[in-house]
């Protein structure tokens, strides 16, 4: 079977609103099994309210190398941070 | 009494399919389809639990445990198609199929028992059955729709399985007297949606719907194939070699 399947990375949402978050991995031969799959290993503790799954080799990666190039030029800009703000209380998952 | 034999037949095919469902903890083709019926059969354990709680409570004399694991061969009553063997894979998903396609409209009469305990259980184990229900769909139409031989293996397991199907709708004297008070379901009248059922998985699964053959019959008496004394000897153990035993 393991020659014919797909990993799919799976993707869980545990609460209307927010946003999905990654938590793993299965082997499926579809998407109808990869959400399955995805059910039955990620949810069983009710983890969640919305599963995606998405096929890994349609995520496209950054690779280490451009590390660099990508990621160290905002180092040293701060003021891109919203940090100056106080939050309005009683406010979550701003 | 009639309601407790009642309540003991519907434990007891969940009990039933539970135990044998669970004999693939660790030996699942792949460790998702594992993990997925390591569930399914906890998912029935729990309902089998909730229904033998009931049987206890009407009995009012014996425990849960007393009745799932003090009882012999002949004092179960869960359907023949339960206490079947896995086989292989493809006979898990077919026998899977057959009942939860069964326990589906089943559980959707039974939620509207007037018996408040019995249509509490059944909405409950609806929402868990129509998952059972939609996993064991797809597995039928993957392998009916898969390869050569995937479509040969399943289609024999349904042909083998097919005998055990007819026991679903029966209702003896103890169905109709429950039913009559609007506390049981008229088995005999969810054939005709769950043929809808079977026949269009069959359709998209490009299988061929078996012949109407001789059916196997008589669990409502306590009669059972040869699989259950095994299941039995191996589920009732502990609780017989260890009378009480604690941990």
């Amino acid at each position: 079977m393991s020659e014919n399947t797909d990993v799919w990375e799976v993707f869980i949402q545990s609460k209307n609103g927010l946003a999905h978050k990654h938590v793993g991995n299965v082997h499926a031969t579809d998407k109808e099994m990869a959400l399955q799959n995805a059910r039955d290993l990620y949810t069983r503790r009710n983890e969640g309210s919305c599963i995606w799954v998405v096929k890994s080799e349609y995520i496209v990666s950054s690779e280490s190398e451009d590390g660099e190039a990508f990621f160290d030029p905002s180092n040293d800009k701060m003021y891109r941070h919203p940090t100056f703000y106080t939050m309005p209380e009683g406010s979550k998952n701003i | 009494m009639s309601l407790l034999n009642y309540t003991l037949r519907i434990a007891d095919s969940s009990l039933i399919s539970a135990q044998r469902l669970s004999e693939w903890c660790s030996k699942g083709p792949t460790l998702e389809e594992d993990i997925a019926l390591s569930n399914i059969s906890l998912d029935l354990f729990g309902q089998a639990n909730g229904f033998l709680e009931y049987a206890s409570e009407i009995d009012g004399n014996k425990s849960a445990d007393d009745f799932a694991f003090k009882r012999n061969e002949r004092e179960f009553y869960n359907l023949k198609i339960t206490e079947q063997e896995n086989g292989h894979f493809g006979d898990t998903i077919a026998r899977l199929f057959f009942c939860s396609a069964f326990n589906f409209l089943f559980y959707t009469e039974l939620s509207k028992s007037k018996d408040e305990t019995l249509s509490a259980l059944a909405a409950k184990s609806l929402k868990e059955v129509k998952y059972h229900l939609k996993h064991s769909k797809s597995w039928m139409i993957r392998l009916g729709d898969g390869t050569e031989e995937s479509k040969l293996k399943i289609q024999e397991s349904l042909n083998s399985i097919w005998q055990f199907t007819g026991e679903f709708f029966e209702m003896d004297k103890i169905d109709i007297e429950i039913s009559d008070y609007g506390i049981g379901v008229n088995n005999t009248s969810l054939k005709e949606e769950w043929n809808k059922i079977v026949n269009d998985t069959l359709d998209q699964a490009k299988l061929t719907r078996p012949e109407d053959m001789y059916m196997q019959t008589g669990s409502k008496k306590g009669l059972h194939t040869e699989c259950l004394g095994h299941l039995l000897s191996e589920m009732q153990y502990l609780p017989r070699a260890y009378p009480d035993a604690k941990w």
